[in-house]
């Protein structure tokens, strides 16, 4: 949204924005070809593309419809949905306050250390004592404005009892800068006004990078997310519609639900008959049909037909909130888990604290007096303060989680990352983990022309098997023939003519001399050749691979699915690992229980709704991008793509974050028992504690960074 | 001595004003799209179209 937008004076009014998030976007072409292309059509003034979140604003005519815009970009070859005007707005204003206390920090850090390398080359008197006063007056409003995000987060933790990594960075910076301000008025040598804003500039960094990492990838997830029903058209006695927001709906109200809206509440068809797409509650793609009489249920899309809905449930009542409501449940084992840095800070503040104060109590016996045991403890704490430390998880995980985005795995923050590493035992869903999840259609028996009729007829239309066969046809470099009056018949298919012949897409008919072909199929007819395109679920390319990789890492598989025991059992032995067919979402919590009684740390991967609660509840998880909503925001991790590797690759990377976050651990206390020493016999002067600070941080940094090749 | 005088309003002028081109930058949405702004530059101008 950087550039300026062209806009021409006299449409100015009528125009509105709406946001789409497109994740196919990969290239500079596809930006190009958006912005180029979209503005050419009439009522489109402009588009702009965001490229690290995968989405496009159109600034388009009033009267243009958000069917009309998706169309548009599917045209282009861009699957797109539009989103809500801004979801990630407020972990938008987390990462802004936490940059803007950055660069505030690093502008009173480069200048405070101005006026130390100064004193510090021996400016004496009267220039030193104004030296100082200027570098209070820098050093006070920086370490207010920057320190909040520390100062609250301890304040928070001390309120419930508790102690984390805030709460020795708040106390060294603060004693710091009430020593160094004694010092300024008392005309004393030294002040420690760098080294407490270098402190909280190198904390500063860490917890930036952290959020950054957190909102890009959170803003890959929000780009795979579907849109839930928010609102319905209320039929109200009279026949008037009326638009009612979803949680203020209530059972009895008759909506009307357009085709290829979703369903805001559960409810009973009482007129017309269409297709639902149920994916979001099972992960199942194929559409069920419905009619008269028929249940649907919230976060159903409907395909075909407009239909009119009884509610029966609303809101809090709804299917799917009952599963939200099991999957909050089932979380709550995960939310007790305590982070490595924190786990650190517990041990390690403690032990500062008492040093520092064994520092001032031994220095007043030994007779230097108040004043010089203090400087000496602060001395400790500024030595001490975890500066290496905070930059020590943060960085690796920074570098990790960007390395395997790069790879198609989306990690959700640095905790995913520590639970995923701890992982001993692998449990599988099947439909849509280890298969792909959507109907792949056969299409390698269509000759050319009939390849680029069933485009023309498929991107026409929103059935799901027509969708899947036009994005297999459009990546297979098949463009669309020239099929003129396409026109859609609901339950049947798509008709329309081609070189003066007809030509259909539809469910295959039941002669006589065929049987009707088992599972998915659909049916191209040119004229009177009749083609049948099959459609089948294959397993993942690479699962073998995957399984193996996961083994030599020594974890041990099971598939675990609510799929038939039978048909569990045939993809488990061909793949020579356990397999629990029949499992219902109740089950799967169960096994992870008893895995977890057995001392074993769980992950979980799966994608349907019914995998929600075991996503939920395990130590980690992981959902292909491909699953329901539901799933994407309950696991830890997002893999995309059609490849299962990023699982296994997964596992290995936050392995390998954690041994680096272990040695940035090791190193900065094998530093601090160097330093302490140092600081204890009193001869850190603030030069020794800023250039003992920078380095030690440059090289947790640096070793950090290694992780960069990790996921190779 | 007097040199400072100038000096060190100047070096914390200057500063301030990199601060604020900071900030200016940063609501005026220049970090938005990183990857984009990577991108775009491999995009041809307008008018040559392939």
């Amino acid at each position: 949204m950087t550039a300026p937008v062209a806009l021409s004076a006299t449409t100015a009014q009528e125009l509105t924005t709406t946001r789409f998030t497109a994740p196919g976007i990969k290239c500079a072409g596809c930006i190009a070809k958006i912005e180029r292309e979209l503005p050419k059509l009439d009522g489109i003034e402009s588009a702009r593309v965001n490229f690290s979140s995968k989405r496009v604003a159109i600034e388009h005519d009033q009267e243009m419809g958000e069917a009309a815009l998706t169309q548009a970009l599917e045209q282009l070859g861009f699957e797109a949905q539009a989103v809500e005007e801004n979801p990630l707005g407020t972990d938008d204003k987390e990462r802004t306050q936490l940059v803007r206390a950055l660069g505030v920090a690093g502008f009173g850090m480069m200048n405070i250390m101005l006026l130390s390398v100064s004193i510090w080359s021996g400016a004496e008197g009267a220039t030193r004592e104004l030296f100082h006063w200027l570098s209070a007056l820098i050093a006070l409003p920086v370490i207010a404005y920057s320190g909040r995000p520390f100062f609250a987060s301890a304040l928070m933790a001390l309120r419930h009892g508790r102690t984390n990594m805030d709460v020795p960075i708040s106390i060294g910076v603060i004693l710091a800068t009430a020593l160094s301000l004694y010092e300024t008025a008392t005309g004393g040598v030294h002040a420690y006004f760098e080294s407490a804003v270098m402190l909280l500039f190198f904390l500063l960094a860490g917890r930036a990078l952290d959020a950054v990492m957190r909102d890009k990838t959170r803003a890959g997830i929000g780009a795979l997310l579907g849109r839930m029903g928010k609102s319905a058209q209320i039929v109200s006695e009279d026949g008037s519609t009326r638009i009612i927001a979803a949680a203020e709906l209530e059972p009895g109200m008759i909506a009307l639900v357009a085709a290829g809206e979703a369903l805001a509440a559960d409810g009973e068809v009482i007129e017309g008959s269409s297709a639902i797409d149920n994916s979001m509650l099972t992960g199942e793609s194929t559409p069920e049909a419905v009619t008269k009489g028929d249940a649907v249920l919230a976060g159903a899309i409907n395909l075909l037909a407009p239909m009119r809905v009884r509610l029966t449930a609303t809101a809090q009542d709804t299917a799917i909130a009952d599963i939200a409501r099991l999957m909050d449940e089932a979380g709550q084992s995960r939310s007790s888990y305590v982070r490595i840095a924190d786990r650190a800070s517990r041990a390690y503040a403690p032990a500062v604290h008492s040093l520092a104060a064994l520092a001032f109590v031994g220095w007043m016996i030994a007779g230097a007096g108040p004043h010089q045991s203090l400087v000496i403890a602060i001395a400790v704490l500024i030595i001490t303060c975890p500066c290496a430390m905070g930059l020590a998880v943060p960085t690796a995980q920074v570098v990790a989680s960007g390395a395997l985005l790069k790879r198609g795995l989306l990690v959700k923050d640095g905790s995913a990352l520590e639970r995923l590493a701890e992982c001993d035992t692998a449990l599988m869903d099947k439909t849509g983990t280890l298969t792909i999840g959507e109907p792949v259609p056969q299409v390698s028996g269509l000759s050319e022309a009939q390849q680029s009729v069933a485009l023309a007829l498929a991107q026409a239309s929103s059935h799901p098997l027509s969708k899947g066969l036009a994005s297999k046809l459009r990546s297979a470099g098949v463009e669309p023939a020239l099929v003129i009056a396409i026109a859609e018949t609901s339950g049947e298919g798509m008709r329309g003519i081609w070189e003066g012949a007809a030509v259909t897409l539809g469910r295959p008919a039941a002669s006589e001399d065929r049987a009707q072909p088992t599972g998915l199929a659909s049916e191209l007819t040119i004229g009177d050749q009749a083609h049948v395109i099959t459609y089948d679920d294959p397993i993942r390319s690479d699962t073998g691979q995957t399984l193996e990789a996961l083994q030599t890492l020594g974890m041990d598989t099971a598939i675990v699915s609510g799929d038939r025991s039978a048909a569990v059992e045939a993809v488990a032995s061909t793949l020579g690992i356990k397999g629990y067919g029949d499992a219902s979402p109740k089950d799967k919590l169960d096994l992870l229980g008893k895995l977890k009684s057995e001392g074993r740390q769980p992950l979980m991967v799966g994608d349907g709704l019914n995998d929600g609660p075991a996503l939920a509840a395990a130590h980690a998880s992981i959902a292909p991008g491909t699953a329901s909503d539901a799933s994407k925001q309950a696991a830890d991790a997002v893999f995309l793509g059609e490849r299962l590797m990023p699982v296994a690759l997964a596992i290995k990377v936050a392995r390998s974050t954690m041994r680096v976050v272990r040695q940035n651990f090791a190193f900065s206390i094998g530093y601090n028992v160097l330093a302490v020493p140092l600081a204890l016999f009193g001869y850190v002067t603030p030069l020794i504690a800023a250039i003992a600070m920078s380095i030690s941080s440059l090289v947790v940094v640096a070793n950090s960074l290694r992780l960069n090749g990790a996921a190779k | 001595m007097t040199s400072l005088i100038f000096l060190i309003p100047i070096a914390l002028g200057m500063g301030a004003l990199g601060l604020m081109a900071f900030f200016w930058a940063m609501k005026s949405g220049q970090y938005e799209d990183m990857d984009g702004a990577a991108a775009r530059i491999l995009i041809d101008d307008e008018g040559d179209e392939v």
